[in-house]
């Protein structure tokens, strides 16, 4: 394909995030030229995280640091586009908080669709197809936009790998944005982070998710257990969350994380379809629910039908012995 | 302090979906029935009207038929009115030519605040608030999960990924409220027979202004061009846990590597 694509990079504490990276590498299987754009507080940083990728050139866009970065980057997009830069092919965002602000600020002011939960991209006819699941999961519909413009897509994480294979010095160009008026008075006071411990939940090789199942809070600290002797990332259903036994930051599925790992043991989890398609790429996974029929078992390699309260005391005990 | 909820009336999700064979648009005939993420948005209007000490929490629906029974159950929760546009030229809208419908209809009266739920059940781009800010030119902040309004000011906890962000906005407002941010309350049976007599006022494309080429089915400008089934997981070994269950897990986990 001719022309460029952009990707909206998410600088995630100095470093572009995963999925920022999976677009990138996304980008080259269509153009040679990808650039980025970034609300940041250190471009020089991120652009040189960015070299082993093949990034030409990174919008640094400079705001009001207190403003949210959607309404910022969707300004400074239609800024540099009004100004007469060559507009790209497409725009790829992560389907993250910030991509789908910026997505949603932006499709307003060009005027655009967007095609959202994009799980793989495609080249007919020298445009962009997009596929994306639907009924949680049980069908894969490709769809295709029918407008001239700009194509803007918001992308599922973990649906591209990383891929260093175009190391190129990024050249930064400087993005003024001020004045953007009423949609910018919501403004940060302050951010806090949830401590966790161990491997990141969408990086670790091995994740623990535990779900109602465990009966109450005091009993997910098995599964915390259990993912410290296996060197895993805790994780948990929604239910679980919106119950307030863990963070958000904990959630796998369709509104929390998507994960890949090498393994997934899944513990007083249902397996609805949205806690599925954040953990159905797992290469192994290993399910203990007392219900024979739970859906989770229709995946899992590894089925334990049993009580959870009896199971995971015994293998942690096992595990321990091992030491 | 006026409120305006969006309230999203889907198929039931228990049943199975369907698509249209030739077009592919989701089958949305019959009884469509409340989106439960919306219950979170109506409960917040409802106990933030009531803090402010007045008010009124109207609620805002689109659908392509004259369905009223999702909205009947939020105002049998508590509000005191409800929108629907209902336009046959809806069937087949995108994200943002309901936004375009959605904004249209809220424009209308004056509001304070909009709440909408971060994404809908059955659509999930999660976009339509936003765009309904940008179409109405102002704040939005998406995927609340904790609200407090003092005069004219909102403070709110928004998601981040590792944690959350604490923002202050000037009201008038979007926000997006995530599952789980109140405890939506049952319909009671005075409120059930309330919601009856409650007004719903029924509005078309014209009613609003808006020119059926721009929105619905033929203002998406994007289509679905094939389905396919994915290729379905194998389910593997199951074992009824007889005590010694944790035996087999062990050794999976050596054959893995992972021990
Ligand atoms: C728009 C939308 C988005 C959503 N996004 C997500 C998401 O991102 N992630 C997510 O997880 N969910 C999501 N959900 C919610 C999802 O539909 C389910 O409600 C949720 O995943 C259920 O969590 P659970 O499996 O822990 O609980 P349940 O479904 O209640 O399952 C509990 C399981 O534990 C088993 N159990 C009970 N006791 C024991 C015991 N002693 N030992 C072993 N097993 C036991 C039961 O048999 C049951 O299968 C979403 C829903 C909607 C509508
Ligand atoms: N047709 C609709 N009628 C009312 N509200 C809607 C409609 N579509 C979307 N919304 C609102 O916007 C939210 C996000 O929707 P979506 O962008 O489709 O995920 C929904 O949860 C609703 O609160």
């Amino acid at each position: 394909m001719n022309g460029s694509i952009w990707v909206l990079v998410e600088d995630q504490d100095g470093v572009p995030s995963g999925t920022s990276l999976e677009l990138i590498s996304a980008a080259h299987n269509f153009v040679e030229e990808v650039s980025g754009i970034a609300f940041s507080t250190n471009a020089t940083a991120l652009s040189k995280a960015l070299e082993p990728y093949g990034v030409e050139r990174l919008y640094a866009v400079a705001a009001e640091r207190s403003s949210l970065p959607g309404v910022v980057l969707s300004h400074a997009l239609a800024q540099l586009l009004a100004q007469g830069v060559e507009p790209p092919r497409a725009l790829l965002c992560a389907q993250s908080f910030t991509g789908r602000d910026t997505l949603a600020r932006l499709s307003v002011k060009l005027d655009v669709p967007i095609l959202t939960n994009v799980v793989n991209l495609i080249e007919i006819d020298d445009d962009l197809r997009a596929e994306h699941l639907i009924f949680g999961g049980e069908k894969v519909v490709t769809s295709q936009f029918t407008h001239p413009g700009l194509r803007l897509f918001g992308i599922r994480a973990k649906s591209f790998v990383q891929n260093e294979t175009h190391p190129k010095e990024v050249v930064i160009e400087d993005v003024n944005v001020e004045g953007i008026g009423p949609s910018n008075s919501a403004k940060v006071i302050s951010s806090h982070s949830e401590e966790r411990s161990g491997p990141k939940l969408d990086e670790a090789a091995v994740v623990v998710s535990g779900g109602r199942g465990l009966g109450n809070v005091e009993n997910y600290s098995l599964v915390e257990e259990l993912a410290k002797l296996l060197n895993a990332a805790p994780g948990a259903s929604r239910a679980i969350v919106d119950a307030g036994w863990v963070p958000y930051s904990y959630q796998v599925g369709q509104t929390g994380k998507t994960v890949k790992p090498n393994l997934y043991i899944a513990i007083g989890i249902s397996g609805a379809t949205q806690h599925m398609v954040g953990m159905k790429g797992s290469k192994n996974i290993i399910a203990i629910n007392k219900d024979k029929d739970a859906p989770i078992f229709q995946i899992a390699d590894l089925g334990v039908v049993g009580d959870a309260h009896k199971v995971l005391p015994k293998l942690i005990e096992a595990l321990k012995q091992r030491q | 302090m006026n409120i305006a909820v969006c309230v999203k009336q889907i198929p039931d999700p228990a049943a199975p979906g369907r698509l249209a064979p030739d077009s592919f648009h989701l089958i949305r005939e019959g009884k469509l029935v409340m989106d439960d993420s919306d219950s979170y948005g109506v409960e917040m209007a409802l106990q933030l009207v009531d803090a402010a000490g007045g008010g009124e929490v109207t609620l805002i629906s689109m659908a392509p038929n004259g369905e009223t029974s999702g909205l009947r159950t939020a105002l049998a929760m508590g509000a005191s009115r409800a929108v629907l546009v209902s336009d046959v030229r809806l069937s087949g809208s995108d994200a943002l030519s309901t936004a375009k419908v959605l904004a249209a209809a809220i424009k209308r009266n004056p509001f304070d605040l909009v709440i909408s739920a971060t994404e809908s059940s059955d659509g999930y781009t999660g976009t339509v608030p936003v765009q309904i800010a940008e179409l109405l030119g102002v704040a939005a902040v998406s995927f609340a999960k904790k609200v407090t309004i003092t005069g004219t000011r909102a403070l709110i906890q928004r998601q981040s990924e590792s944690g959350y962000d604490e923002i202050e906005s000037e009201l008038p407002l979007v926000i997006s409220v995530t599952a789980g941010v109140v405890e939506p309350r049952y319909p009671s049976f005075k409120g059930i027979m309330a919601a009856k007599s409650k007004p719903i006022e029924s509005l078309s494309l014209d009613d609003l202004g808006l020119d059926g080429n721009n929105v619905g089915g033929s203002g998406a400008r994007e289509m679905i061009v094939a389905v396919r089934e994915t290729e379905a997981r194998q389910a593997g070994q199951v074992v009824e846990d007889d005590g010694e269950a944790f035996v087999k897990i062990v050794e999976y986990l050596e054959q893995l590597k992972v021990v």
